[in-house]
């Protein structure tokens, strides 16, 4: 896929006070006359701020590291986990492609991506909340098919399952994530086969945090 | 002193230096190695994978040689040296892989292409790929770059080597272009679209080991095994960069650099690469008299006839342009000693001492720059007045040269420790113990600190500064005839204001940057219907740099030959010759009848500019410098880098980067 800068950028992009502090505190990590190692680190910061990264925002990394901007531009066009278009407000979906989740249906899902959100990907649905965008493999294959929202993974998703979290996310809430199959984490679909034993939490660690914040979209959690 | 290390290539056994690649090491016993992105001027990059080579006991694939050090490399079992196999079947089935890969996506429009016939591709899919292709899918393309006047691009022939991506960045020092994007969609951009700012980009065109980056001016003109091949020396600045004129028939096709590793290494100005175009227009090729108040074509003999009667019994001057061979320089002075006139080249009222070699040629060599380890630049902006000479003070810094400034403060592509814009600072630094300066500091003096009426004291400062540090010294000229001139001794004792005090006749040899004084008869004898040439009474039709063979001094006081490449159009002629038979015409001998007997003539007078490509270090002479008279401000020589000479006014590529620059600066302004 060819990557390059948005077509519409906008006119600026500072990082909030916040964001600075911490991004001028992961740039100490780094000896001196080596701070462009802090670029994906502080790429990522803005992205996260922002849900993408405009020319303002790659210029202003470029800035803070005293690098030059096709560097920084480099980096940001090479790794497909930085979005060089706007993203959705509510959230990004990426829906992963790669073979175990295919074969467990995941081209419906995209297809479902493609009549409620948009018919390309990396465009915003209509109403501004959504985008979309097949990934490779992100390593859940146990729990195929899998989208990744937000902070977390919705696994073991079928098309039906699939819309109603499309249209959950768009009222307001958030649906636990996790595994829609009720499975607690990747074990068989049927029950323990072996290592029985009981499950004292009700949530793995990751959904009960989710549960616990009541969030998992936001992309800075505080 | 280095250690040697024993290793084994391809069975034979050498000793080298552990810090070399194993493919310096290779190219030392004479193994050549295939390649594509590795530069010896560039930083090793490591992406094409064509000089993979087999390493014995290493990790069981081939290696990328250009980035792999001797000293990596690990003994045999019984300590054995390491064995390196650059022809074995591993090897074999390596290169033709990766050409394979380079294929895929290269498009087969050989025939159209500007590189072909000097493409490294071409040639090394002929030596180790293979003669079938087992691709049957479609192949990518990828969208044009503008990078503005100079370079065409037709990117889907670029195997990113990333070569022109290192070049802009390292050597000439611009952040415009990078590779963005990954795998299959990955493209050699520079960032948003812009065209390149430097003086050095049209390097990137030479570099391109296919033809992904061509020449635009030079676009489907030739190709490359008709031309026939000169070598020459340029004259767009005093640094004397060594060219490669490439003509088709009569006319000069391109320009490209050829390799001295004491000048221009393997670089050269965008101004000495795309002048050509300049070479043939604007051209003045039939002699001219002024009757009437206008300029009437007459032929040589008339021409000849008016000048030997408007000269003789005259007071007459001569003066000389930027772009003048030594002969002929020395020529003239022969013919206006015979006529008891005077003769000065420092017509832009540069304080160069006539007395005192060291003050015109300084003490160091250009590739001195490798070695020092700060660089002061004293009213000079080496960045237009030559480009090249630039890049080596940019590489100097690169390896941790402290570089000062006095002057105009300007974007050098390299950080500067600003001292100041006056000659209070120059002053200063004459006092100032604490930047430690010593005998590896390079101190640059520019004309453009020397054209000011207190030019001879800026230069006696300068000297004072060298004096008291033991600094080397060079001063950075920006005429290509300036030191030759100075060499043969054409000047005037008072400057070229009492050189031309009550002259009537003037004798312009390619003059066109400073006016002359009125009520005077002017020959002008040149090139191009430049500023010169309207205002002669008489114009004599000469030769061009590529027309004539002839000696130019550069800048450190390197002579060098600069070699005919095609003919004078017209009924212009070479200007010794024009010389010569004007002599003939005013019945005085002027002791040579051809360019071989007017040569032996001038090295006979000055033994050391027959010493080719060796520099005669002068005589130091101590400066007796005492006070500023005033605190002026230094000021830029040139305003325009893109029209400081008839040639390049007389170019239309110069015009268009110049209304570029215009554009750019109009820009800045606004905001």
């Amino acid at each position: 896929m060819l990557r390059r800068l948005n077509k519409k950028q906008p006119a600026s992009f500072e990082f909030t006070k916040k964001n600075l502090k911490w991004a001028k505190n992961q740039i100490l990590k780094y000896p001196v006359g080596r701070q462009a190692s802090a670029v994906i680190p502080l790429l990522w910061r803005a992205q996260e701020q922002e849900g993408w990264l405009s020319q303002p925002a790659i210029e202003c990394v470029a800035e803070l590291l005293k690098m030059d901007a096709i560097r920084v531009f480099e980096v940001a066009s090479f790794y497909f986990m930085f979005q060089l278009s706007p993203v959705g407000d509510v959230a990004h979906i990426q829906v992963c492609g790669t073979t175990p989740c295919m074969l467990c249906n995941s081209e419906d899902l995209i297809k479902v991506c493609k009549e409620k959100i948009s018919p390309e990907p990396h465009c915003l649905s209509t109403d501004g909340k959504f985008s979309w965008e097949e990934v490779e493999c992100l390593g859940a294959c146990a729990n195929a098919p899998v989208a990744h929202i937000g902070k977390d993974y919705y696994e073991d998703l079928s098309t039906e399952k699939f819309k109603s979290l499309l249209d959950e996310l768009a009222s307001g809430i958030v649906p636990r994530p996790g595994s829609q199959l009720s499975r607690f984490s990747s074990e068989p679909e049927g029950g323990l086969t072996s290592l029985h034993g009981s499950i004292e939490n009700e949530f793995n660690a990751s959904v009960s945090e989710a549960v616990q914040k009541g969030d998992t979209i936001k992309r800075i959690l505080e | 002193m280095t250690t040697y290390r024993e290793v084994m290539i391809d069975k034979k056994i050498v000793e080298v230096d552990p810090c070399l690649t194993i493919m310096q090491a290779c190219e030392q016993i004479g193994v050549e190695i295939p390649r594509f992105c590795y530069h010896e001027r560039l930083s090793i990059a490591g992406n094409c994978r064509m000089c993979l080579v087999e390493v014995v006991g290493g990790p069981p694939k081939p290696t990328a040689s250009c980035a792999m050090q001797i000293k990596d490399l690990r003994p045999g079992p019984n300590g054995e040296p390491p064995q390196i196999k650059t022809s074995s079947a591993m090897v074999r089935k390596a290169r033709e892989g990766v050409m394979e890969f380079l294929l895929i996506n290269h498009p087969l429009d050989c025939p159209i292409c500007d590189q072909g016939g000097e493409c490294d591709l071409q040639d090394q899919a002929v030596a180790y790929g293979v003669d079938f292709s087992r691709y049957r899918e479609p192949k990518r393309a990828v969208e044009d770059l503008n990078l503005g006047p100079l370079i065409e691009t037709h990117m889907t022939r670029c195997i990113s080597c990333t070569r022109c991506v290192r070049f802009t960045t390292e050597v000439a020092g611009i952040a415009q272009m990078g590779q963005t994007g990954r795998g299959e969609d990955s493209e050699i951009t520079s960032y948003l679209s812009q065209s390149l700012k430097s003086e050095l980009q049209g390097n990137i065109i030479d570099l391109c080991p296919v033809g992904a980056l061509t020449s635009k001016p030079y676009a489907f003109s030739a190709r490359s095994w008709e031309l026939q091949k000169t070598d020459s020396i340029d004259v767009m600045d005093a640094l004397g960069s060594n060219i490669r004129l490439d003509c088709k028939g009569r006319e000069i096709m391109r320009i490209l650099p050829r390799n001295n590793d004491k000048i221009n290494e393997e670089w050269i100005s965008d101004k000495t690469r795309f002048v050509f175009d300049g070479l043939r227009r604007q051209r003045v090729d039939k002699p001219y008299i002024r009757k009437d108040g206008r300029l009437v074509e007459v032929d040589w003999e008339e021409a000849l006839d008016n000048v030997s009667i408007n000269v003789s019994g005259k007071k007459i001057a001569s003066v000389i342009g930027d772009m003048t061979s030594t002969e002929s320089i020395y020529a003239l002075r022969l013919l206006t000693e015979r006529l008891s006139g005077t003769y000065e080249c420092r017509v832009d009222k540069s304080c160069l001492s006539t007395s005192d070699r060291s003050g015109y040629v300084g003490t160091a060599a250009i590739a001195d720059l490798d070695n020092c380890d700060k660089v002061v630049l004293i009213g000079s902006n080496p960045r237009l007045e030559s480009p090249v000479f630039n890049a080596r003070i940019r590489r100097a810094w690169l390896n941790g040269a402290e570089i000062y400034l006095i002057g105009q403060k300007v974007n050098l592509t390299y950080e500067y420790n600003y001292l100041g814009e006056d000659r209070s600072a120059l002053k200063a630094l004459i006092k100032n113990v604490d930047l430690d300066l010593n005998n590896n500091t390079f101190v640059v003096l520019g004309q453009g600190a020397l054209i000011d009426d207190d030019g001879e004291e800026v230069l006696a400062a300068t000297k004072k500064i060298v004096d008291t540090y033991s600094c080397k010294f060079l001063i950075l000229h920006t005429a290509a005839s300036r030191v030759g001139a100075m060499e043969v001794g054409f000047t005037h004792s008072d400057g070229i204001d009492s050189a031309l005090e009550g002259a009537e006749v003037v004798f312009n040899l390619g003059m066109d940057e400073f006016d002359l004084p009125k009520n005077c008869f002017v020959i002008y004898q040149g090139s191009h219907g430049d500023r010169g040439a309207h205002r002669a009474d008489v114009i004599l039709p000469g030769a061009c740099y590529t027309e004539e063979s002839g000696i130019f001094v550069n800048t450190e006081g390197r002579p060098q030959l600069a070699l005919r490449a095609n003919f004078p159009p017209g009924e212009s002629k070479e200007n010794w010759a024009i010389i010569r038979a004007l002599a003939g015409k005013l019945n005085l001998d002027l002791g040579y009848n051809n360019l071989q007997e007017l040569r032996t003539k001038l090295i006979n007078e000055f033994p050391h500019l027959g010493r080719l490509d060796q520099i005669k270090t002068p005589e130091w002479v101590k400066s007796k410098f005492k006070e500023f008279s005033g605190n002026q401000l230094f000021k830029p020589y040139y305003l325009n880098y893109y029209k400081t000479n008839p040639v390049a006014r007389a170019s239309l590529i110069m015009n268009d980067l110049s209304k570029n620059l215009d554009l750019e600066n109009q820009i800045i302004a606004a905001e």
